[in-house]
Order: C-alpha cells, then structure tokens, then sequence
C-alpha cells in the first residue's frame, strides 16, 4: 500500500514536472548583475537599461543586429542624398506604440527633437549633433537634413539612446516604458525583476517567446547557483571566474563572443612625466599583454595594440608596435630622464578585470623602476575624480562605446591626448561616407595613435555568455549594449 | 504641579533626548552624504555625456542648489510627511521603503524567532549539565556558529537545498499578493543563514545568564524544597535568566534589521538593505538619507519605549538626573 502510494506521488511529481517544462517552453528567465535604474534608454547610459529595452520594448529607425551590421528597423528603406547631408526614410505602415496610440512621422520629428533640445539629459548627445531638422513629409515619410556628413549616422540612430518614443508616453518611460517593440513592459518588482510579455499587435515577425522575467543577481557565487538550480535559464555576460562551472556540463553552453569594449592602461598625456612620448613607449615596452589577458580575463580577452575592436573590418594589427621588452623600456626611461624610474598612482574602478590587470601591471612596472600605488574607487568616484576633474596618473578602463576611436581627437577628453594631425584625420573621417576611404582613414589613425602610446592598449574585452543549452538565438557577440530576445527559443 | 512631578519630568527628558537625537543624526548624515565624492548626474549619464546634459540634469535633481537650502527643504518635507523623491527611480522615498519593508520585516522576524527556537534550549540544556561533555560540545558548536559567516552558510544551504536537493528556490522573491507560499518558500533558506550566528550568541547568553543564576540563594532553597537541579533551574532560574536575554534580543533585532544587506544579496531579495547599498553606489542621495534617517528613527524609537518601560519598572531610574 505504502508502494503504491509512494508511486503516486512520484509520477504525479513528474506530471508536474513535465507541465512545467511545458510551460517554460515560450518563456525564460534570464539573469542579469545590475538592476538597471530606470527604463528609459534615453535618458541614462547605464547598460543595465539597454539589456532589458534595447529592441525588446523600444526600437529606433534602424536595428543593430548582433554583427553589428545596420538593418532596416521601424524605417523599412531610406536614402541618401548625393552630398551624404539628406535622409529621407519610409516608415513602416501598422506600427503601434504599447499603449495603442500609432507612430508616424511626427513621433519621430518628436524624439529627435526631445534628443536635442536645450534641457535634454541623453548620454548621447553629441553623436546626433551633427542633425539640423527633422522634417515631416508625410505620415509614413520623414526627412533628416545634416550639417555635415556623418559616417557613422545610421548606426547611431539604431542605437539604444535614439529609440523612437511618443510625446503622449515619454515623460513617463523611466518607470513605465512605453515602445514600438515585439515585447511590452508589464511589471517591474524594484530590487527583483522585470517582466516582459509579447505584444500581440506588433508590427514586424512575432517572436517566439511570450514572456521574459530578467532578474536581477548582482554576486557571481549567487548567479551561479541561479543558473545551476533552474531558476534562471541564462545569463548574457557572466564573470569570467566562474565559466569552468558550465564548461563541461551539458545542461549548458557558454558563447564567447565579442564586444566593443577597448581595455586600455588610460594614461594622463597632459601630466608630467607621461607628457613625455619615451616613457609612454617605456610603459607599453613593459606591457605583458598575454600575462594580463591570462590572469584578468581567464584567457578570453583579445589583445589590441590601438583603440580599435579586432573583429571590426576596419582594424590594422598593431599588438607588435611596443613588444615586451624590459631592457627596451629601462632605456628609454633612461632617455627621458628617469633612470631609476619615478612612482606614479593607479586609480581602479570596482571591476574584476581593472583591479586583476592593475596588480599585474604594478607588478612588471616595478621591474622597470616605474612604482604604482594602487588605489581601489567606487564608480561614482572613479567618475568624479578621473573623468570630469582628470585628478588622475593611470587608471584601467574598458571603453565600450563602439567605433569610439574620436575621442582620440577631442583634446579636453579625461586622457588629455593632443594632436592636431589626428584632430585633421577624424574630421576627414566623420564627413566621409566612402566606405574604402574611410578604412584607410580610421587605419591611420589606429597607427599614430599605437605609435603615440597614448594609453596601454590590453584587450578587447569578451562576452561570456551562459545559457541553457535548449536555448537558441542569443547573441553571441554585443556590437551594442542590449540582449535581444527577438530570435530566442526554445528546442527540444 | 504636574511639571514636578517625577515621572513626568522623566518622560520629557527622554523625548527631549530622542529629539535632539534625531536632529544630529539628521545633520550628520546630510553633511557625510554631501561630503561623498561623486556627482549623481555625472553617474546616471556616463562617459559620453555632454557638460550640458550633465547641467541640465543636476538642474533637474536640485542638485546645484545651496547645502543649507537642501538640508531645511529636506527637514521640513519629512515634518510633513514627505520623504522625497528618488533621484534615480524618480518615485516617493516613503513607497520605496515601504515595499522593501514587506521582505525585510518578514525576514527579520523569521530569524528571530527560529534563533530563539534553537538558541535558547540549547543553552538550557547546556547550562544544565554544565562541565560535561555536552556542554563542551554545544559551546564549540556555538563557538563555531558565531564564527560561520552568514552569507557563506547561506551559500552552503543554496547548495544543498536549492542545486542538489531542489527543495527550495536559490533566491528571489514573489510578491506577497502574488503567491504568499512562494514568498514564505523565498524566506526559509535566508533567515535560516541570518538565524544561525544569533543562535549560537543566543545560547551562549542564555546559558551564562543561567549559570549565574543556579548560584543564587532561591535556587538553593528550590533545592532545599527537595527539586533536583534541572527542575529548580527550570522552574526559577530560566524565568530570572531571561531579561539579560531579551536585553540582547532587542539589540538583536536592530543589527538583523541591518544586518540583512549581506543575507539580501546573496539571496538576491529585494529587501531594504539592497535598496540603500544600491542607492549609495548610484549616488541616490535623496534615498540614502531618508533611509538611513527612518532606521534611526525606528531604532530610537525602540531605545525610548524600552527606557521609558523601564522608567515604569524600576523606580531608582526616575530619580537619578541626567
């Protein structure tokens, strides 16, 4: 009797189970280690917002795809006219906003303008500048006239910080997002998670989920129990520390993919002695790059000899510009006046890969004479002290921005690089829109810059995706900030 | 007539006290807040942005107005009842914490109440056969306890419970109107980490507390009466040993309010100590202060009913001037 009634219990655990694996079927809980502080990807620069909106709630004109690659978004084509300075985009018929109001042209006019107005608070700004008017031809057409050309315009207007919002909805984004996108906000438990479900009505190709749960698990050893229990079904970018966990488990799979993530040993050009171009070439001669690559990203990191992503197909390889060489350096340190090397500050922000790199990287200095002292500060600090005041010597940061290789040209930027002739080479490059010309001008670039040693190039920072392994469709690279639930599913 | 009057003399002193309390802490904290390095507006937007996004956002949080203009509009909107808005989330301070309440509170509870379960009968039992072996053993095993970190033993029941077992969930939290016994299911494995050290602390008061008493002439004449030991301890000395305990307990309850922070994010709950570590690391200053106030406040608070409760039981204290 007791048998039997064990028995019973047993299957109906299973029925249960099975059901469940059912139910999941069309949804997924997906982790995520920073609760993104408000969900208007206009108005904040933190990743946390794009990984949960970014063409899941809101979408732009165009649509980055994870090659990074411009695709034709809620603009459906476009063209441009003969002196690059004219857009004109036709918009896709049927659109509606999650709260059943249509988009047109006007919704448009409105973004843009909200972007650049007086009193706007986007983090990108300056990358739509470059626009003049924005003009409603008709409901489904509008047109953008440039004050000057702009390379890089389609893929910035794809990007999370030019989504399209409706002047009805967008006061109200931060807490209650309001988008064009396959997914609709539902419910936002603060401290918890987000919940997303499908929006019926959408416009473009249904996907195949019907609700995701992003939950937010800030410690490594806690995600990793998350994702080893069930109760997440992935995660986008886990720590590098804790892979080997799922490298040989078949119930998951780890993607390693790219980003536009530049870790560079930011050096303050303006300031004595790093003013001098001897003992920038001493410190990238004393650079162990694959040492670094190994102990702070396990491996993963790619090396880079410029501010410049490897898998771009604009890059030039110059990992071999300054080779470690310890004699080489100590000359050079030599010849700029610092035989005996000098003691400098390293400022690190609350990142595993800074804080690893930085040791290794006092650890070689020392051999050189070149004596770090190293000083651990929060994000907020860090953003006070060495980005707006530069009250810096060193300091270790991955610039994530993609094709961000301008800021080189901006001289009141933190690292305080001046040189006219990269000055001249980027405006060049901003106004052309010739493919093979600008290849050959962002390659020069890249060169005077290596050759510079502006800052210490390390690597390109990886993305380490774990996930179920029934999953399919994430990206496995992040050409920009988001995690895109548009091709997931689920297979047997 | 009533102003002399002892007891009531006594009470005003206290409220003064708790007042004039409340004020300092106020001011310290605005002052330590203002003096933290890192502009919010900066935090929020990045590296990219531009000086005029940043001056249009500071403007927008106030930020840019006099220290002295921040702290009196921030004292004078908690008189009336308004905690503020926060800087990030852009909602009222007061909900905020309210919500975060509904799991710090629960969770706070549970931990006490199962410390107590398991802390004072083994200090009983220990105190009861004091000098044998296993009152040597219990007060290793506490000994052990008060060493064991909280968050790692949480780590170590996630493993059991949650990966091996699948008993339970890793962490996380269901709203209470959403599935009440999924929210209680979430708070099992966190107040048992948070319960484990107050346990072993519990006990070893519990059993020091008693092994003074057993010396005590009342005993002495229990066993007199002809009770064996365990039954006069029980009888008389755990009543006696008591207060000295739940002296300790009401500390207790304070550090667990706090003492959460660490609990919460290895189980990522949304509790309140992740709400106020998330918002220093944001720059949320707004949150932070009226936060952290509300806890002195509700700590203080507690300080002044048990001063004033004791004021009513013990005579002695009324008179004596402060």
């Amino acid at each position: 009797m007791r048998v039997t009634k064990s028995f019973a219990l047993a299957s109906a655990g299973l029925l249960l189970a099975t059901s469940l694996a059912f139910a999941q079927s069309t949804e997924i809980r997906v982790g995520a280690p920073l609760e993104p502080p408000a969900l208007d990807p206009t108005a904040g620069a933190a990743e946390a917002i794009d990984v949960v909106v970014y063409q899941n709630v809101f979408e732009g004109l165009t649509r980055i795809d994870q090659t990074g690659a411009v695709q034709p978004g809620l603009a459906s084509e476009w063209t441009v006219s003969e002196d690059g300075l004219t857009y004109r985009f036709t918009l896709n018929d049927g659109v509606t906003f999650h709260d059943g109001t249509a988009f047109d042209a006007e919704d448009v006019k409105f973004t843009f303008e909200r972007i650049l107005a007086e009193d706007s608070v986007n983090a990108q700004k300056a990358l739509y500048e470059a626009i003049s008017a924005v003009t409603v031809v008709d409901p489904l057409t509008v047109e953008f006239t440039l004050s000057r050309p702009d390379g890089l315009f389609l893929f910035n207007i794809g990007r999370g910080d030019a989504v399209i919002v409706a002047p009805e909805s967008a006061a109200n984004n931060a807490t209650d997002p309001i988008g064009t996108g396959p997914f609709a906000f539902v419910q936002w438990d603060r401290g918890s998670r987000v919940i997303l479900e499908q929006y019926g009505p959408y416009w473009g190709e249904k996907p195949a989920l019907t609700k995701a749960t992003y939950v937010f698990i800030g410690d490594t050893a806690t995600m990793t129990n998350a994702l080893l229990a069930g109760d997440v079904d992935g995660t986008y970018n886990f720590a590098a520390e804790a892979l080997p966990v799922f490298d040989g488990n078949p119930q998951f799979k780890v993607l390693v993919g790219s980003t536009e993530g530049e870790t560079i040993l930011s050096t303050n050009n303006a300031k004595s002695p790093f003013d001098k171009l001897e003992v920038r070439q001493a410190m990238a001669h004393a650079l162990n790059r694959q040492d670094i690559i190994d102990g702070a990203t396990y491996g993963y990191g790619v090396p880079i000899g410029s501010h410049f992503a490897p898998h771009h197909p604009y890059y030039v390889d110059l990992t071999n510009t300054y080779p470690y060489d310890l004699d080489k350096a100590r000359e050079l340190l030599a010849e700029a006046g610092y035989p005996d090397g000098f003691s400098a500050t390293l400022k690190l922000p609350p990142v595993n890969y800074a804080r690893v790199s930085g040791q290794i990287i006092a650890s070689e200095f020392a051999k050189v004479g070149i004596k770090l002292e190293l000083i651990n500060m929060e994000w907020a600090q860090w953003l006070e002290d060495v980005f707006a005041n530069k009250d810096f010597d060193l300091t270790i940061i991955s610039h994530v921005e993609p094709f961000d290789i301008g800021i080189y040209a901006n001289p009141d930027y933190y690292f305080g690089y001046n040189n006219p002739e990269v000055q001249a080479l980027n405006e060049t490059l901003n106004a052309t829109t010739d493919e093979a010309k600008r290849k050959e001008l962002a390659q020069q670039m890249q060169t005077i810059i290596a050759q510079d040693a502006v800052n210490g190039f390390l690597f390109e920072l990886a993305q380490t995706g774990v996930w179920n392994a029934k999953l399919e469709g994430m990206w496995q690279n992040a050409p920009v900030e988001g995690v895109v639930l548009r091709d997931v599913h689920w297979v047997e | 007539m009533w102003g002399s009057h002892p007891m009531t003399l006594y009470i005003l002193r206290r409220v003064f006290g708790f007042l004039v309390t409340l004020l300092i802490a106020a001011a310290v904290i605005f002052l330590l807040l203002d003096l933290l390095p890192g502009d919010p507006a900066r935090f929020i937007l990045g590296i990219n942005a531009t000086p005029e996004a940043v001056a249009a956002l500071r403007l927008q949080m106030g930020l840019d107005d006099p220290a002295i203009v921040r702290f009196s509009n921030w004292l004078f909107g908690m008189l009336r009842g308004d905690f503020g808005l926060s800087q990030t989330q852009k909602l009222p301070v007061a909900g905020l914490i309210a919500e975060r309440m509904s799991v710090t509170l629960p969770l706070t509870l549970f931990a006490m109440v199962i410390s107590v379960a398991i802390g004072l009968p083994l200090g009983i039992l220990a105190a009861r056969h004091r000098g044998k072996l296993i009152d040597t053993a219990l007060m290793v095993l506490a000994q052990t306890g008060v060493a064991i970190p909280n968050f790692w033993f949480g780590m170590l029941l996630t493993l059991l419970f949650a990966v091996t077992l699948r008993w339970l969930p890793p962490g996380g939290f269901t709203p209470w109107n959403e599935d009440a016994w999924a929210s209680l299911r979430g708070l099992v494995l966190p107040s048992l980490a948070l319960a484990l050290p107050q346990a072993a602390i519990l006990a070893r008061v519990m059993r020091t507390a008693l092994v003074d008493v057993s010396t005590q002439d009342f005993i002495r004449t229990a066993r007199a009466k002809g009770m064996t030991f365990g039954e006069a301890l029980w009888r008389h000395g755990v009543r006696n040993a008591l207060l000295p305990v739940l002296t300790i307990l009401g500390l207790q309850f304070a550090f667990l309010i706090a003492g959460t922070i660490i609990v919460e994010n290895v189980f990522y709950l949304p509790g309140l100590g992740r709400l106020i570590f998330t918002a220093i690391s944001e720059r949320d200053l707004v949150l932070v202060r009226s936060a952290t106030i509300i806890l002195v406040l509700v700590v203080s608070f507690t300080m002044l009913v048990v001063d004033l409760a004791y004021g009513l039981v013990d005579p002695r204290l009324r008179e004596r001037r402060i």
